[in-house]
C-alpha cells in the first residue's frame, strides 16, 4: 500500500488535507482532515444576537452571504418577524446571495478547479490579438512562473485551441467575478462582507438608480455565464469524459434549498423557495425532514458516539480518542451519508419537476449526450454548478423588476429577552444552517452546521465513509506522483474548510471544560 | 523585451477566512490579471510564488516553492489571518518530507528571512475576530508574534474586514516604486497614511446630517448613523471618499453603519456594531497619533 499526503490542498477555501491509502493504483482509503480551527461559536455567545449577521461572514470570505443569510434568517426567528419581511427586502436578500453564487461558482470553475485540466502553458507561443493571452504568453517568457507553477504534471488532454480559449476565459473570468462582487455591493454597501443584508429585510431599499446599475452589470454576467462558462464546461468535460465516471461517491443528496419566493415563519420546509429543499436518493426526491439531521462523532475527536441533533448537542473534545482521525464531525440525515451543493439542489428539483430546471438539465444532458445517472460524478459536480448559476442569473432578472422604489424594505424589530431560531439555506457549496438561542437580549448559543462538515466529514458511527471519502475510495490513479484524480475529485465538492472547522481541539490539548451545550 | 525585474513574494494564511485574497482579486488599477502576470510598475513584476487559493500545485509541490536559508531577504511575505498561539496545531499549512508545519513556526521562520513583512487585514495586523473574546485560540498578531520571538523585520499592516483591494495593490506599487515605506508615512500602528490617515467621520458625506441633528434612529433609516452604531468617528480609512467594489459604494452608502474593522479594537472594543460607541471606551480607542 503506498500513503500519498496532499497537504494543503490549494485552490479551495482553507486548510485541507488530503491522505488515501493505494492498493497499486487504486484508492482503498480516503481521510479529510480540516487544520484550522478559530472557534466562531465560542466568539459569538454573549455578544449582541444581531452582530452574529457580520461576525458570521468572517468564517468564510468565499460565502460571507449564506452566513449573513442563514443568521438573518435564525434572528429573523428568534425576533418573531420572519413573517413580517417587505417584499423589497425579501428580494434584495435574494439578489444579494444570488450575486454571491454566480461569483462562487465563477470562481470555483475558472480559478480554483480549471488549474487540474487547463495547461496555460499553451500560451507561450500565442500569436494572435487577444490581450490577456499576450500578457500571459510575455510573462511565460520572462521566465518566473509562480503560481502558476510547479503544479502536477502529466494529463492535460485539451487540444491548444481549447488551451487558449479557456486560458483567456480565465483572465475574462477574473473580471466577471468581480463584476458580480459590484452588483452585490450596488444594495450590500460592499463585498467580501457585505451590510445589507439586516433583520428585517434589507438595509436600504430598491431606487431606480440602484435597479439600472444592477441589472446592466447582471446582463454582462449573464451573457458571460451563457457565452463561455457553460462552453467551456462543456468543452473540459468533452476532453475528460471519463470523469462523468468517477468521484461519484454516496449518491444521495440533501439541499435546503434556495431563494424565498413568500416572507413565511416556517424554518425551512414550509418555505416556497425559487429551488426547493428536499432529498434525493436511489432515483427519488423526498421532502427534507430536519428532525432527522444527525451528527456523530465516532471518528472525530469529541467524547461519544452521537447520533444527536445538532442543537442539542453536548460536545466534549477528546483529542486522543481511539479511532478518531477529524475534528469535523459527521452529519448524517435519516442514518445514511448524504452530499451537499449544486448538484444536490439540481438532483431534488429535476425529480421534482421544477419548471425552470427540468428543461434546462434535460437540454444540458442531451447537449452532452448523457443520463441523469452521470450527473453523480466530478464532471456532473462541474455542470449542475454551472447550471445553478445560469437559472438563477435568469431568475435575477425577474426578481429585480419586482422591486418597488419608495415601498418598504425592512420591518421593525427589537431584541426580545428570550428567543430561539433557526436560518437554513444553500451556500454556492451546499447546505448551511444556524441556530441561535438569545437569552438576556445577548446570545446564549450559535450553532453552524456547514456545507463541506457534510461533504468532507470523517467515517460515522456505523463506519460509513464521509461524502468525498466515498468519492475518492475505488478512484483508479494513474500517476500515483502526479495524483490528478485525487485533487480534481476534492476540488468538484467546492471545499470550504473555514466553514467546515468548528468546536474542536488542536491536536493533543484539551480545553478543560469547554463545551458546547 | 524589457529588462524586467522580479520581486519574489509569499503569501501564507493562518486564522483566515479567504476573504483578504478574495477582496484583492477585485483589483480595478492594477487589476488582479496585472497584478499575477505583468510588471506592475514599469520594470518591475511581483512574482507570486506561494498563494494557496490560487497557485496551481498542491501538496508537496506547492510547499517546495517556500524560499529556503539562501533566500534570505531576497523576498517579501504577505500574512493573511491571525497567528493561533496557544497551540501551533490551531493552524497547520501542510506537510512536507513526512513533517507537518505549523502556521505560527512557518511564519516566523519566513518572517525572520524576508526582506518586509506585509500584514493583509485586520487579524494578521492585530489579531482580528480570531483574536476577539474569549480568543479560544490565543490568536496574535503577526506583529505581537515576532516581537515575543525577538524577530526584527519591517512590517506594514493593510488592515480590513477585509481591505479594500487599492490599499494592498497600492501599497505593493509603492514599494515597488520608492522602496519600503518611511516610519512618518505609518502611523503609529503600521497602517500607511495615505489609506488610513483621517477617520471615516471626517470624510463622510452623511457629515452634514450629523451637524444638522439629522441622525437616523433605527436600521434603515436614512441621515447620519450614529446613534445607530456608526464607528466612523474613531475609525481611520478612506472608505468614503474611495469606495468599495469599483467605486459602486460603500458599507455607510448602504445604510450600514461603519463597524471599525481597520481599527486595533476591532471588533471587541466596537460592539456591540448595532450600537452607539460607548463613550466610556473612547479613551482606549484613540490608538493613533497623527500629523
Amino acid at each position: 500500500m503506498r500513503r500519498i499526503v496532499i497537504d494543503p490542498v490549494t485552490r479551495i477555501e482553507g486548510h485541507l488535507r488530503i491522505e488515501v491509502l493505494l492498493d497499486g493504483h487504486e484508492v482503498k482509503e480516503a481521510k479529510s482532515a480540516g487544520t484550522l480551527f478559530r472557534g466562531f461559536e465560542v466568539i459569538l455567545n454573549g455578544r449582541s444576537p444581531v452582530d452574529a449577521q457580520q461576525l458570521t461572514q468572517r468564517v468564510c470570505g468565499v460565502c460571507p452571504i449564506a452566513h449573513a443569510t442563514a443568521a438573518t434568517f435564525a434572528l429573523d426567528a428568534a425576533f418573531g418577524i420572519s413573517e413580517k419581511i417587505p417584499d423589497n427586502g425579501r428580494i434584495i436578500r435574494n439578489l444579494i446571495l444570488g450575486s454571491n453564487i454566480l461569483q462562487s461558482h465563477v470562481l470555483h470553475f475558472y480559478h480554483l478547479a480549471a488549474l487540474d485540466y487547463v495547461d496555460v502553458a499553451a500560451a507561450a507561443d500565442y500569436t494572435g490579438d487577444n490581450d490577456d493571452l499576450l500578457a500571459v504568453r510575455d510573462f511565460i517568457a520572462r521566465g518566473h512562473l509562480g503560481p502558476f507553477l510547479p503544479r502536477y504534471e502529466g494529463d492535460y488532454r485539451l487540444p491548444k485551441e481549447l488551451n487558449l480559449k479557456a486560458t483567456a476565459d480565465y483572465a475574462e473570468a477574473l473580471r466577471i467575478r468581480r463584476t458580480c462582487h459590484e452588483m452585490l455591493a450596488v444594495f450590500g454597501g460592499r463585498m467580501p462582507s457585505q451590510c445589507g443584508i439586516v433583520p428585517g429585510g434589507a438595509s436600504n431599499g430598491p431606487t431606480t438608480s440602484k435597479i439600472a446599475s444592477f441589472l446592466g452589470r447582471l446582463d454582462t454576467v449573464r451573457r458571460f455565464i451563457a457565452d463561455k462558462y457553460l462552453p467551456d464546461v462543456f468543452a473540459v468535460a468533452g476532453a475528460y469524459a471519463d470523469h462523468f465516471a468517477i468521484g461519484g461517491g454516496c449518491k444521495r443528496y440533501l439541499t435546503y434549498g434556495q431563494f424565498d419566493q413568500t416572507p413565511s415563519s416556517a424554518p425551512l420546509t414550509g418555505r416556497n423557495r425559487f429551488l426547493a429543499p428536499g432529498t434525493y436518493a436511489d432515483g427519488r426526491a423526498d421532502k427534507l425532514d430536519i428532525a432527522q439531521i444527525t451528527e456523530a462523532v465516532t471518528h472525530s475527536r469529541y467524547e461519544g458516539d452521537g447520533p444527536l441533533f445538532p442543537y442539542h448537542e453536548d460536545t466534549v473534545p477528546s483529542p486522543e480518542k481511539k479511532g478518531a482521525y477529524s475534528w469535523l464531525k459527521s452529519p448524517r440525515y435519516n442514518d445514511a451519508v448524504y452530499e451537499v451543493g449544486p448538484l444536490a439542489s439540481i438532483l431534488v428539483n429535476y425529480a421534482n419537476g421544477n419548471p425552470v430546471v427540468k428543461p434546462l438539465v434535460d437540454s444540458a444532458l442531451s447537449t452532452a449526450g448523457l443520463q441523469a445517472d452521470a450527473l453523480s460524478s466530478v464532471m456532473g459536480r462541474h455542470l449542475a454548478r454551472a447550471l445553478h448559476a445560469k437559472l438563477t442569473a435568469d431568475a435575477m432578472v425577474e426578481w429585480v423588476g419586482q422591486l418597488k422604489p419608495g415601498e418598504p424594505h425592512c420591518a421593525e424589530w427589537t431584541i426580545p429577552p428570550a428567543g430561539d431560531g433557526c436560518g437554513m439555506v444553500d451556500a454556492p457549496r451546499g447546505a448551511v444552517a444556524h441556530w441561535v438561542k438569545v437569552r438576556e437580549h445577548k446570545t446564549a448559543n450559535y450553532q453552524l452546521v456547514v456545507p463541506t462538515t457534510w461533504n468532507a466529514s470523517p467515517a460515522d458511527d456505523k463506519d460509513r465513509p464521509g461524502p468525498m471519502e466515498q468519492a475518492l475510495i475505488g478512484t483508479k490513479v494513474k500517476d500515483p506522483g502526479n495524483p490528478f484524480e485525487v485533487v480534481r475529485i476534492v476540488r468538484s465538492f467546492d471545499p470550504c474548510l473555514a466553514c467546515a472547522v468548528h468546536l474542536v481541539t488542536p491536536k493533543g490539548e484539551k480545553l478543560g471544560d469547554f463545551r458546547i451545550a | 523585451m524589457a529588462e524586467v525585474r522580479e520581486f519574489p513574494a509569499v503569501w501564507l494564511q493562518g486564522g483566515s477566512c479567504s476573504g483578504c485574497v478574495v477582496s484583492l482579486l477585485n483589483a480595478v488599477s492594477p487589476n488582479i490579471r496585472q497584478l499575477l502576470v505583468d510588471p506592475v510598475v514599469p520594470g518591475r513584476h511581483v512574482s507570486l510564488l506561494f498563494q494557496p487559493t490560487v497557485m496551481a500545485g498542491s501538496g508537496e509541490v506547492a510547499l517546495s516553492v517556500l524560499p529556503g536559508e539562501e533566500a534570505a531577504r531576497g523576498f517579501i511575505l504577505v500574512v493573511e489571518g491571525s497567528i493561533p498561539t496557544a497551540s501551533p496545531h490551531y493552524c497547520m499549512i501542510g506537510e512536507t518530507g513526512g513533517q507537518e508545519l505549523s502556521m505560527l513556526d512557518k511564519a516566523c521562520e519566513l518572517a525572520s528571512r524576508a526582506l518586509a513583512v506585509v500584514c493583509v487585514g485586520t487579524c494578521s495586523s492585530f489579531g482580528g475576530i480570531p483574536a476577539a473574546a474569549p480568543n479560544p485560540t490565543g490568536s496574535k498578531s503577526l506583529k505581537t508574534v515576532l516581537a515575543e520571538r525577538g524577530i526584527s523585520v519591517p512590517v506594514v499592516c493593510i488592515p480590513g474586514c477585509p481591505p479594500h483591494p487599492d490599499w494592498f495593490v497600492h501599497t505593493v506599487a509603492n514599494v515597488l516604486l520608492n522602496g519600503l515605506p518611511a516610519a512618518d508615512a505609518l502611523d503609529d500602528v503600521g497602517r500607511p497614511l495615505e489609506f488610513y490617515g483621517r477617520t471615516i467621520h471626517e470624510q463622510c458625506p452623511r457629515r452634514p446630517d450629523f451637524d444638522a441633528g439629522k441622525l437616523a434612529k433605527k436600521q434603515g433609516d436614512a441621515g447620519c448613523l450614529y446613534h445607530v452604531g456608526c464607528k466612523g468617528p474613531v475609525t481611520y480609512a478612506d472608505c468614503p471618499t474611495r469606495m468599495w467594489n469599483s467605486g459602486v459604494n460603500w458599507c455607510v452608502g448602504a445604510n450600514g453603519p461603519c463597524i471599525g474593522c481597520v481599527e486595533p479594537s476591532f471588533p471587541d472594543l466596537l460592539s456591540p456594531l448595532y450600537e452607539k460607541i460607548c463613550e466610556e471606551r473612547l479613551p482606549r480607542l484613540a490608538c493613533t497619533t497623527r500629523s
